[in-house]
């Protein structure tokens, strides 16, 4: 599943790199220039934030619950918890919990320290389950 | 409203850096007094290979930049904002191979926050794809008493 994020045309956009360990996944978004929303700071746009947050999200229902089908974002909740600086930004999701329909999922992303989130996520998935 | 604010500085604020750019948006004009933008569709926008549908991180992308366009027209002019936080519901798959569109309303001004809800959909707003409601940081607080649209709006 590691090559999930290779199959999705925006995460291939945004450049997105997926490194696995074991039933963990960390998304990497590479710093471009192309990411930047306000020159002046200068920072990253927090919609690029929120979709590395998303996509690694993804990545990692998929990873615990495979499927022919991507799963489905339900909603998704973004708080901006720092300036998104021009530099790579980490990710990683957990899977609080997960029903037969339905997975609440968390994920944070960072960029030098992880103890200093950037922004956080919550989302619900829909699950692909008979 | 100031013709060169809704003529010149929206139309940069809502296009003009990098990434904006780079994701194609459009400048799509007020609709009754609230920024439109437009995404055309590429295909390498879209989220699931196999449907054609523009990705999920776009569309949040999009409902975060119309909402802060949003109180840049109800403050009528720039100034620095931050978003606080930003909730999106999917509430349908969008159309493939279709541009999208997206529309915001700040509901509220106060002189240290903007609140907003904002739709994304591809012709009807009544028939959106995804919707949102965010809240913005003003990083100059502004005179409490200041009459603003939104709020003469709130008020009317």
């Amino acid at each position: 599943m590691s090559d999930l994020l290779e199959r999705i045309p925006y995460a291939r956009f945004l450049n997105l790199q997926t490194l696995v360990s074991g039933d963990e996944i960390t998304v990497i978004l590479p710093f471009a220039d192309r990411l930047i929303g306000n020159p002046m700071l200068p920072a990253l746009h927090g919609g690029s934030t929120a979709a590395l947050l998303e996509m690694t999200a993804m990545a990692q229902v998929a990873l615990a619950f495979p499927s022919p089908r991507l799963p489905r974002p339900i909603n998704v909740t973004v708080a901006y918890l720092r300036t998104g600086r021009p530099v790579d930004v980490f990710a990683r999701a957990s899977i609080s919990r997960a029903g037969r329909r339905v997975a609440h999922v968390q994920a944070e992303a960072w960029q030098e320290a992880r103890s200093q989130p950037i922004a956080s996520l919550t989302a619900h998935f829909l699950l692909d389950n008979p | 409203m100031q013709d060169s604010f809704v003529d010149t500085i929206l139309p940069q604020l809502a296009t003009g850096s990098a990434h904006t750019s780079a994701l194609g948006f459009v400048f799509d004009g007020l609709h009754e007094g609230d920024p439109r933008i437009r995404v055309p569709w590429r295909p390498d926008l879209v989220g699931d290979p196999d449907t054609g549908v523009l990705a999920g991180g776009l569309v949040t992308t999009l409902l975060d930049h119309i909402g802060g366009l949003a109180v840049w027209t109800a403050m009528a002019e720039f100034q620095p904002i931050a978003t606080l936080d930003l909730r999106v519901d999917y509430m349908r798959a969008a159309h493939p191979r279709v541009d999208l569109l997206a529309q915001g309303k700040c509901y509220r001004l106060t002189p240290t926050i903007a609140f907003v809800r904002a739709w994304a959909f591809e012709e009807d707003p009544s028939d959106p794809v995804a919707a949102a409601q965010s809240a913005y940081v003003l990083n100059r607080a502004r005179p409490a008493r200041e009459k603003t649209a939104a709020n003469r709006e709130a008020t009317a």
